[in-house]
């Protein structure tokens, strides 16, 4: 068995990288092109009740960067727009053809039991191995009462979450919306009411930009756009700190997590499972590329899980979790310094801008080997990384950790916190 | 129809026109080209400019769709932004600075044809208005980069400007004697009708100080006079044989195939240039282009002490032409088949001399130019100091005589290209302004 073999809230597939419920896996062409190249699973695009919904024309939008790279797209496309008899045939037939790959089904359906007994039983009809419940949609479903109008009502996620446990023996993922401010709230609604995992993050409600000429903004309706649904690279850090609340919390850790959100490389993958995601769910990387970036995403995972060592996914998932912590429990006594490797500097100047316009005037101008290059004033750097983070070469600037003989000393033990809080001497996991 | 003679081709048939030896950069280009600026602080390119353009600024101007500001800042500090963007030897300035040079395997950002890019998307007129009129006058002699570049910026500052030039069209050695293709079709007189839209320029052509007026004249008519002629005057070799008729100046070559006189292609003629700088390489490439056989380049010392640039070395070695070093000629003889021969000795140090002879139907000069022997005053007399066949001026660009400035290739100052004539031009206006307003 390969070493990529992953079993997610009892799902298995050969590999943990599932594409998620978007417009890639809206019908079995898809699909089967997708487990052609090798995807391990799929989250079928959301299902919703007859009559089906319609799709507006324009439908994306792109965010670039300054230098036109693609670093977000925005999205108003509905759930499904086919027939549910149309999808449940075809679901039916992709899993008897694939039945090694993960086929779970995203339900949206009207917050009432009757509605959600109904699609269950049709679903699990089909043979599909699990089901997602789509509270996260955040662009036209919810003016209908769905989608991220439920994720954000803990109440609304637990009732649907337990009424699904009733009805059906798939495994049920409980997909969670970033659009809230404490992705706790309803992660604890989801467990309460008996999930067997949650899947985030959906999309964050975003407009991409306006054209200065017309003033309209895209994807263009007519004149017109709507708020859509923010994905891609730039969302990664989002989606990885509200995966890393999950997995750190006392109530939720161990509930099995599926990571989403801008993952476009292996690189993005592990991190997100080191950071205690089981498996994860990708779209707009196989939208940009296309399906065939799986190899990519495998080998490379598989490269280096064989230079750590690790046999199975279950040996490094979560291992990150540790080192994050709240504010309060960082050492205030470590000290880090940034230093110039003289060598590798290239004369840009662009650290000595940041630091001296935007932060501690830490950096000065030097002359080595007769080449204009920079230097850190070590004692007015107070280890912000800018510097580091701004310089285009590699290898030229690194942060170094200061051997001070401090010990330890968190804020709630600092003399300068007056609230009396009580006093914790280390926080490790 | 007329046929294109770019990088790689040359003359067939006897129409033909000099294309861009660079072509432009298209929108797509210039945005990739654009993202590789880092935006340095206090960035080395801008020093490396004679003229100070601030760089990374227009780039990043470029990079955000906004090329009519970009084009702005060019011409702020260069309002011969346009030309200077193609005739630049960019490797030995900007480029030559840029820090993305570091590693062996990167290349500079191409600052040129970005400048160029900005300028060439320019819509509608140069972005500069004239202050109130000052009612002073000054009197510049010499249409070329400097004279005009002085001129704006007199203009600029209110003044009246009177241009005396003693060829037919204004440009100087942008419009003479710039290899045709650099500067293509009729670029330079176009970049002059913009400059010269500020108003208050009077331009007065076919005008030769020491012919047809003299330094005096204008003394008692203007509140100050700034010379700007260049050198007009070719280096002799002197050697015997100098004198016969296809052994030709350098620039009035490239003179003739600017103007478009050049209407036949060299069929396969062969030829030998003497000298190591740029024009000399000018002159072999184009006659490489007009389809000339062999074309020998030849330096008296080593390819190391050549002035002109690895680039331009690089660019005529891709044109097919032989380089010769440690050759001095000593002699040119003609041929009964109306061939010249010409005698180098041959000097490379610590090797015994030695002596060849090389044949050839023309030999070119290109050894350098001096200030005109033309008087400058009615009497004949000659009273402006002159330092080095220069003549000479102080740090204001004031030479020995009151009221006098002078600037650009025939002062001894700066290098012999057009982007530092544009920044003397504009210095001395500066230093002019002060004179005659004595602030």
């Amino acid at each position: 068995m390969s070493i990529l073999a992953s079993n997610f809230a009892g799902i298995s597939s050969p590999n943990p990288f599932w594409l998620a419920s978007a417009p890639p896996t809206d019908k079995a062409y898809n699909i089967n092109l997708a487990f052609e190249a090798g995807w391990g699973g799929a989250v079928w695009k959301t299902l919703g009740e007859d009559p089906h919904p319609v799709n507006v024309s324009s439908r994306y939008s792109a965010h670039h960067d300054m230098y036109g790279n693609l670093i977000g797209i925005n999205n108003i496309e509905l759930i499904s727009d086919r027939p549910l008899a149309t999808n449940l045939s075809e679901i039916r037939a992709i899993k008897r053809k694939w039945p090694d790959r993960a086929i779970v089904v995203s339900i949206m359906v009207p917050c009432k039991e009757e509605a959600w007994r109904t699609m269950l039983r049709k679903v699990e009809d089909t043979g599909a191995d699990g089901i997602e419940l789509n509270f996260g949609c955040p662009h036209g479903m919810p003016e209908r009462g769905m989608g991220s109008a439920v994720g954000q009502v803990p109440e609304l996620v637990e009732q649907v979450t337990a009424w699904c446990k009733h009805y059906t023996r798939m495994p049920v993922i409980v997909k969670l919306t970033p659009n809230i401010t404490n992705i706790l709230q309803p992660a604890h609604a989801a467990l309460r009411g008996g999930a067997d995992a949650v899947s985030l993050i959906n999309t964050i409600n975003s407009i991409t930009g306006i054209n200065l000429d017309t003033f309209e903004a895209r994807p263009n309706v007519d004149g017109y756009t709507t708020s859509g649904g923010y994905c891609g690279p730039a969302v990664k850090p989002i989606a990885l700190n509200m995966v890393s609340q999950i997995a750190r919390n006392l109530d939720t850790q161990g509930l099995p997590i599926s990571g989403i959100g801008g993952i476009t490389t292996w690189h993005d993958a592990a991190e997100f499972m080191v950071l205690g995601a089981h498996n994860v769910q990708i779209c707009t990387a196989a939208m940009i590329y296309g399906f065939s970036i799986i190899d990519e995403l495998t080998d490379g995972l598989t490269q280096w899980m064989r230079n750590k060592g690790y046999q199975a996914l279950s040996d490094f998932i979560g291992i990150a979790v540790p080192h994050i912590t709240d504010w309060k429990y960082l050492n205030l006594n470590y000290k880090t310094i940034a230093n110039i490797n003289p060598d590798a500097c290239i004369g840009c100047g662009r650290c000595y801008a940041a630091c001296e316009d935007t932060s501690h005037q830490a950096i000065q101008p030097s002359i080595y080997k007769n080449q204009k290059i920079y230097s850190i004033i070590e004692e007015k750097c107070v280890g912000c990384n800018l510097c580091e983070m701004v310089c285009p070469e590699h290898d030229c600037i690194t942060m170094i950790a200061q051997e001070n003989k401090k010990p330890y000393l968190n804020w709630t033990q600092h003399p300068n916190n007056l609230m009396c809080e009580k006093k914790i001497e280390k926080v490790t996991a | 129809m007329r046929q294109k003679i770019n990088f790689s081709n040359t003359v067939t048939d006897n129409n033909y026109y000099f294309d861009d030896i660079e072509p432009p950069l298209t929108n797509k280009e210039a945005m990739e080209e654009a993202s590789r600026c880092l935006y340095c602080y206090n960035a080395p390119c801008i020093t490396a400019c004679p003229t100070h353009i601030n760089i990374p600024n227009f780039i990043r101007k470029i990079s955000t769709n906004n090329l009519q500001g970009a084009a702005e800042s060019i011409l702020e500090e260069n309002i011969f932004g346009g030309s200077c963007a193609r005739v630049c030897p960019t490797e030995i300035l900007c480029e030559h600075a840029c820090v993305r040079n570091t590693h062996p395997e990167s290349n500079p950002v191409k600052i040129g044809l970005l400048q160029r890019h900005a300028i060439d998307n320019l819509q509608g007129e140069y972005p500069f208005t004239r202050k109130s009129d000052t009612n002073k006058k000054i009197a510049i002699i010499g249409a070329g980069p400097t004279g005009i570049s002085c001129a704006h910026k007199l203009a600029q500052l209110g003044h009246s400007i009177d241009i005396f030039e003693k060829e037919s069209k204004v440009g100087g050695l942008n419009e003479y004697g710039i290899a045709a293709y650099k500067l293509v079709d009729n670029y330079s007189e176009l970049e002059i009708n913009k400059i010269l839209a500020i108003g208050n320029i009077n331009v007065f052509t076919k005008k030769t100080l020491g012919e047809n007026f003299f330094l005096d004249d204008l003394l008692d008519q203007y509140h100050a006079v700034f010379i700007a002629i260049g050198l007009a005057k070719s280096k002799k070799l002197n050697i015997p044989g100098e004198l016969q008729p296809n052994v030709l100046d350098a620039t009035c070559f490239i003179h003739t195939i600017r103007q478009h006189q050049v209407q036949q292609n060299l069929n396969g003629k062969s030829a030998i240039v003497i000298g190591g700088g740029n024009t000399a390489v000018d002159v072999t490439v184009q006659l490489k282009k007009l389809g000339a056989g062999k074309v020998t380049l030849a330096y008296r010392r080593g390819h190391q002490h050549m002035s002109a640039t690895l680039k331009e070395q690089q660019l005529a070695q891709l044109h097919d032409v032989h380089k010769e070093t440690w050759f001095n000629p000593v002699k040119i003889a003609p041929l009964t088949n109306k061939k010249l021969a010409v005698t180098f000795d041959i000097h490379i140090p610590e090797t015994p001399k030695e002596t060849v002879t090389l044949t050839a139907d023309y030999v070119f000069k290109a050894i350098g130019q001096n200030l005109s022997t033309q008087p400058l005053f009615k009497n004949n007399q000659n009273i402006l100091s002159v330092q080095q066949y220069r003549i000479a001026v102080n740090d204001n660009y004031q030479t020995s005589l009151p009221g006098v400035f002078a600037g650009g290739d025939c002062i001894s100052k700066g290098q012999d290209l057009t982007v530092y004539a544009v920044q003397q031009g504009k210095e001395a206006a500066e230093n002019i302004h002060a004179y005659i307003t004595g602030n």
